[in-house]
Parts: C-alpha cells; structure tokens; sequence
C-alpha cells in the first residue's frame, strides 16, 4: 500500500514526463511533396519541421506544373522511424498537400545535387584543382589567372568528397542547391499524372 | 459579400469586435437582417464564445475581428480550438493590399502569426476569390478532423465589388479527407473483440466531433458487448454517466477503476482520443498487456504517441457502423465467461471509492459544492462550462452527462479564461437553457469582461466560482512535488464579486456555510438572468485521485478518506 501514500514534498516527477521515449536509431529519408504553388505553402511546411522539432537536412523546392499551379519540395530529413511515418503523416493531412513520397523507401530511386564551388590559387595547386575537376567531371564556368568556378551535379557524397579533395586546394566558397529526388522506372507520382498529362 | 457568403453557409451567429479593416463588413452587417451579431468585450471572448457554439451545436463557430490586435487577441481562442478539433471560422480584417508591408497603423502579419495555430488560413488580395475562399474556409474546418481556419481580408478586398459565387458552385480545393474505414483491419478489431477476456472502450473528443449518430452507436455498440467503457475529458457525454458500463473518466484525474481497467486490459479500444500525456503517464508502462485498436479520422493521430495493433483511419460513426454491421453478423460473440471476471475485478477497484473526500460541517468542500450542484441541475436541460485547473476535474469527476455537446471545457490547451465567455456562446446557442460556468476565481478574472457582453445581450449564465483564494492545482503541485513551496499560488487582493456582479448589471450571491448551500444554488438556478456565485470553498483541498506524471497508471494517488482496504488481492498486484 505504500505506492498509495502521498509523499509530499517529493520532486521526483515534473509536470511532465521528462524522460525522451524516442530512443531509437535515426535514419535518412528522403520525401518528395507535391504541393499547391500557393503564397505561404513553404512556411506552412517549413513551419511543421520546426515546429514539431523534425530535422531538415536538405529542402528544394520549385514549381514543376505551371499549369495545374503544382510544386515539388524534395526533403531530405532525419529521425527515427515512428518519427519518419509522423512527418509523412503530418506532411499527408496538411490542406495544400496533395501527395507525399518515401523515396528511401519506395523502391529504388535518382538523388542529385548541384553545387558551385569557388577555388583560389596559382602553380601547381591550380593544376591539381583543374585535374581532379576532370576526374569528377565538374566543368569550370568561370576562370580568371587566380580561380575556378567548378560546376558538379552528382549525389551529395559525390559532392562532399570533391569538395574535401578541393580543401587543401584552396577552396574559398561553396554554393549547394540542395537535393532533388525521383524514383526510378515508370511510376510517379499519382496526383501529378493529370495535371501533367493536361497541360501537354 | 461576406455576409452574403456567411448566409448561404447557415451561419446564424457571429461573434465580435468591430475596428477600422473591418468596417465595410461591419457596415454590410448594418444593413443586412439576417445575422445576429454578439459584441464581446475582448477578441479572445470571440474566439472561445465561438468555441462554446461550435462544442454546443456541432455547427462552426464564427468569429468577425479587424487586423492587428483584433486578429492576436484571438491566437489564444484558435490556438485552444486547434488542439481540441474545434471548428471556427476566423474572419480578420487586413490593411489595404498596398500598404501590406509598411509597419501600418494596426497591422500585423496575421497568416504568419495564425499559421502554426490554424488547420488553414489565407490572405485574400483579390475580390473575386473572396466568396471561394470563404466557402473553402468553412469546408475545411468542418471536414476531415475539424479545426480552426482563418480568412484575412484587407480593406480595399472589401470596399472593391466583385464576383460572387454561390458554395454550390464554388471550387472547393481537392481537401477531401477518407471517412470510410478499411474494412478488412475493422473485420481483424472484430475478431479481436470476441476473443477479448479483458476489453474497454476509451473513447474521446472524437466521437462528439463526429455528430450524434456516433454517440448512438457507441451506446448500441456497448449495450451490445458488454464492455466496461471509460472516456477521456473531452469525450464526456458520447456514453451516458448513467449508463451500466460507465467507469467514469480516465487519466491523471480519472477514477481509479477507469485507470486500472486501462492499465490493465487485454484489449483497448480507442474511439477517437489521441493517447494525450495526461491519459497515458508514462508511455513505456501505458497498459503493458494489451494489443490496442485507434480509430481516428486523422492519419498523424495513428501511431504518434503509442504503438497500435488495429490502426483504422475514418470517421467515427462510418467506421462504428461498419464494425457494429460486421460483429453482428458474425453472430455477436463475445467470450463472457472472460467479461463476467473483468467486472468483477472492476467491481473491486470501484468499492475503493476514489472520490471520496472528508466532507466538512464548517467549511464548504469544492467536490461537495459540485456534487450539489450536480444533484441540484441534473434535471435541467442544461449545459456545463468550465475554466481550467481543479474546479474543471471536480466538475469532470462529479458531474454526470448523459449526452454529447453538453461539456464545454479546454482540455488540450487548458486555457485559463475559456469558461466564461463559452458559456455565453452556448447561451447564445441555446436561450433557453442552464448554462453553467464552473469555474475558479482565478481562471475566472480572466476573462470576466465578457459578463457585459452576458448582461448586454439578457444571456442569463450562471457563473458557480469555487473560491479558494489559491491556483489551486499549482497550489497542489508545489504542496506535493515542490517542497510545499508555495510560489506566486495565492490571490491577494480579489475582488468582492458581489459587488462585481451589481456593478455589472446582474445578480452576485456568495455563500460559504454549508448549510445555506442548497439555498444559494437554488437561488441562482431560479434568477431570471446571469449570476456570479461566489461560493467560499476550503482553501488547501487537493484533487485526488492524481496520477503524477512520468507514472504508470496503476500509480495513482488517492485521497486519505477513501477505503484502500476494499482492494482486493489481485488489485493490490496491480498497486
């Protein structure tokens, strides 16, 4: 009976509960949302990572089907899995959503990033920075006697790798768009179908 | 064109606050007979009096305020909304769309503040999009889960004429949420269910949400089975408090055989409630034994909190139907042997009695205040509001609802300041009906304005004030987990609430002899017109039973005067 008795003056419990459940492996996920091109859709979605304390590793986001007013937002994010299917779930039940894809787990899938990177320096670092550029296929659009502007497109490891190779080299600036993401083969998204196929 | 659109959504009531972005609306008003406007005091009484409505009604509770302070005033009202799926549509008036921007007089970002408080909301720029927006406005905060929705309007949207468009005709968006729930995972809970040695049904907000029908069938349903049922908060009513399987509420002030019953269980049946931390405790001990069912119209619900066997996404009273249909037609089986030992078991814990206090001859107890006003108002056709803290347990604990939409209260925000003006919305709602704010006096100054709005508009509600001087549960959980360190948890310098009342306009009664209990309830029953009943309570009476948080259920505190004998040996494993 002794569980019965009030112990007061205890303070062992808060009012809340504040040991964390949620500990479980994080993994990476990468979600496509299909959502209206409407004023204040990004912050609304934005605003669930924040506000529900999710992860946003990498967030694109750009209008894919001017005519039925679509945007793609491609979300690379982090948490354990029950904190995944929640985001999915959030994401799902929000008004101005209208499709939301695992791409990490529905099946097998394209990831691509594109970055700019920004090298300095003369002799042989030069000769070396344009060299390794070669390997990686990043073409330079812009040269002057001291720097490269390298343009790379590849998976983001692809990217960290050339640009941990370009350190030394004399990286100075770095510019990443972030990734976009499709799944491979013939499926797609459903509700992008018609209004793709409508507008031609 | 507001006003047009809001009659052709059957809005009767608006509740507001006039200010300059909103005058030509407020001038349409003028002119147009066919809405009743409320004038509360405060932007945040438009928004719980709207709530009030809605809660009472199951119709969306419409709320009319100009931009900047108007609209901020409200984020608490829709902020209490959202969490307890409460639908509101929010009207704000908006500087011009060519001064949006410019620091101007009374502007504010109002869909940048409401966004993370709204289920949607838009800013409308063009006029011909107002009326579709409106009628969006109402389809998404009446479908689905329901919750608030805000449309802002700058002025110069409302002085220009454009295009109306009837709903009928209107564009609605593509927000179509799935009611229907999957049959084959109904057919599996079925099963489930007649196997079951130990079931309960734990039903919330939801099943009220879902409208009357599902209240019925739930009845049926238990009638049927013969499972003991229990209800969070919000879900009071949806099981009659009279019904034969009722255990009471359950959760951190739940009754004990509510609480053990979940605790232990072999099969939880969660008619729309959202496994919220004041029911569960301590997740990792959340009734250990039992494979669990959630049925929920809202997919994200599924899952976030607790892991469940039977997820079934839908509308309570489709998916109550279908499962009612499928067992029946399987021959309505239950294991009774198994269910004749569940109520025995649940017969021990309820011979603890949990609510039993040491009743007092000298001082008025705040569970005897309510259980006389329960005993005195049970006959009536009445509705009960509360505010929040232990008057809003004692009134959950003691008093009995034997329909749905008769409970007004704030339950997923707990927002001090909710009761008073909700019972003017659903004395507005229902004009002739007891509508009842139990509240404490320190919740209760906090929205105490809006009793000119009561008094204005003759809503004769009946504010029962449990007067303890003290924040009563703050009071109780620095005596019980802070070391009795009673910190900023007392009210100096109140008011003399009779006085308050004559200054009002209305009638004040206080009481505190317990013998002249009855008489002064029955005094402001019988006043034709609202009435603030000061009734002077023991000041340092603790709400029992008291899960505190971080514990497993079957860690309930108990009051000292109830009879912890009476549990019997298998109890006593649980305790």
């Amino acid at each position: 009976m002794s569980a019965l008795k009030i112990e007061k003056g205890s303070s062992k419990h808060s009012a809340y509960d504040l040991r964390d459940p949620r500990a479980q492996a994080e993994e990476r996920h990468t979600l496509a949302v299909l959502v209206d091109n409407e004023a204040g859709v990004l912050a609304r979605v934005i605003g669930l990572f924040s506000g529900r304390g999710y992860n946003i590793e990498s967030l694109t986001v750009a209008e894919v089907d001017h005519t039925g007013k679509r945007s793609r937002i491609t979300i690379v994010t982090t948490g354990t899995p029950s904190v995944i299917e929640q985001i999915k779930a959030q994401l799902s039940r929000m008004v101005p959503v209208h499709d939301v894809m695992d791409l990490t787990v529905e099946g097998p899938a394209v990831e691509r990033e594109l970055a700019l990177l920004k090298v300095a320096g003369t002799g042989d670092k030069r000769v070396e920075a344009l060299r390794l550029a070669d390997i990686f296929r990043a073409n330079a659009v812009d040269s002057t006697l001291e720097s490269f502007v390298f343009e790379l497109t590849g998976t983001p490891e692809k990217i960290d790798a050339f640009a941990e190779l370009m350190r030394p080299l004399g990286l100075i600036e770095v510019a990443r768009t972030g990734v976009a993401a499709i799944a491979r083969g013939s499926g797609h998204a459903v509700s992008q179908e018609a209004s793709v196929s409508s507008s031609g | 064109m507001v006003v047009q659109a809001l009659k052709d959504q059957g809005v009767d009531v608006v509740f507001g606050y006039p200010g300059g972005a909103v005058l030509p609306i407020y001038d349409e008003i003028f002119q147009e007979a066919g809405i009743r406007h409320i004038l509360v005091r405060h932007e945040q009484g438009a928004a719980h009096a709207a709530e009030g409505y809605a809660r009472s009604t199951g119709k969306p509770g419409v709320v009319l305020v100009t931009s900047g302070p108007g609209a901020t005033n409200t984020v608490t009202g829709i902020t209490d909304a959202l969490m307890d799926s409460i639908p509101l549509v929010v009207l704000t008036g908006q500087v011009p769309t060519f001064m949006i921007g410019s620091d101007a007089f009374q502007e504010a970002d109002t869909v940048g503040i409401t966004r993370a408080c709204t289920k949607m909301n838009w800013l409308v720029k063009d006029t011909d999009r107002l009326a579709e927006t409106i009628h969006e406005a109402f389809h998404v905060a009446t479908n689905g889960r329901p919750g608030p929705v805000l449309v802002d309007i700058p002025k110069d949207v409302q002085f220009a004429t454009g295009t109306y468009v009837a709903p009928q005709t209107a564009d609605l968006g593509h927000y179509q949420p799935r009611v229907k729930g999957d049959t084959e995972m109904i057919t599996r809970l079925v099963e489930a269910m007649e196997t079951a040695e130990r079931p309960v049904f734990y039903t919330g907000g939801g099943v009220i949400n879902s409208g009357p029908r599902a209240s019925q069938l739930l009845r049926e349903f238990v009638a049927e089975t013969g499972f003991p049922v229990t209800s969070t908060l919000m879900g009071l009513g949806a099981y009659p408090a009279s019904g034969e399987n009722w255990l009471g509420m359950l959760g951190m002030h739940g009754l004990y055989e509510a609480n053990l019953a979940m605790h232990g269980c072999d099969l939880m049946i969660n008619v729309g409630a959202r496994f919220d931390d004041r029911i569960t405790g301590r997740i990792s001990d959340f009734s250990p034994h039992s494979r669990k069912a959630h049925i929920d119209i809202d997919p994200s619900s599924i899952n976030k909190v607790v892991h469940t066997d039977f997820p079934v996404i839908g509308d309570i009273a489709h998916v109550l139907e279908e499962a009612l249909r499928i067992w029946r037609a399987r021959g309505s089986k239950t294991n009774r042997e198994a269910l004749g030992k569940w109520w025995a078991q649940i017969g021990e814990w309820r011979a603890v009695e949990c609510l039993t206090f040491r009743n007092s001859d000298t001082a008025i107890k705040p569970q005897h205040a309510v259980q006389r006003l329960e005993a005195l108002t049970r006959g009536h056709d009445r509705y009960v509001c509360t505010e929040v803290g232990q008057h809003q347990m004692w009134a959950a604990q003691f008093m009995g609802f034997d329909a749905p939409n008769r409970w007004m209260t704030s339950g997923g925000l707990g927002t001090m300041g909710y009761g008073v003006p909700a019972s003017i919305g659903v004395q507005v709602a229902h004009p002739d009906a007891l509508v009842i704010n139990v509240a404490g006096e320190a919740s209760w100054l906090m929205n105490m304005q809006e009793m000119g709005t009561a008094v204005q508009y003759r809503l004769p509600v009946k504010q029962f004030i449990l007067n303890n001087e003290r924040l009563g549960m703050v009071r109780q959980w620095q005596e019980l987990l802070h070391g009795e360190r009673y910190s900023h948890s007392w009210s100096e310098a109140l008011p003399d609430f009779v006085k308050l009342a004559e200054a009002f306009g209305c009638k004040g009664i206080m009481v505190k002899d317990p013998k002249d209990l009855d008489d002064a309830i029955m005094e402001m029953i019988e006043y034709d017109g609202p009435v603030i009943f000061d009734c002077l309570v023991e000041k340092h009476e603790n709400c029992f039973p008291m899960i505190p948080s971080g514990e497993p259920h079957n860690k309930m505190l108990l009051g000292d005067a109830t009879t912890h004998d009476a549990i019997g040996s298998s109890g006593a494993v649980l305790v």
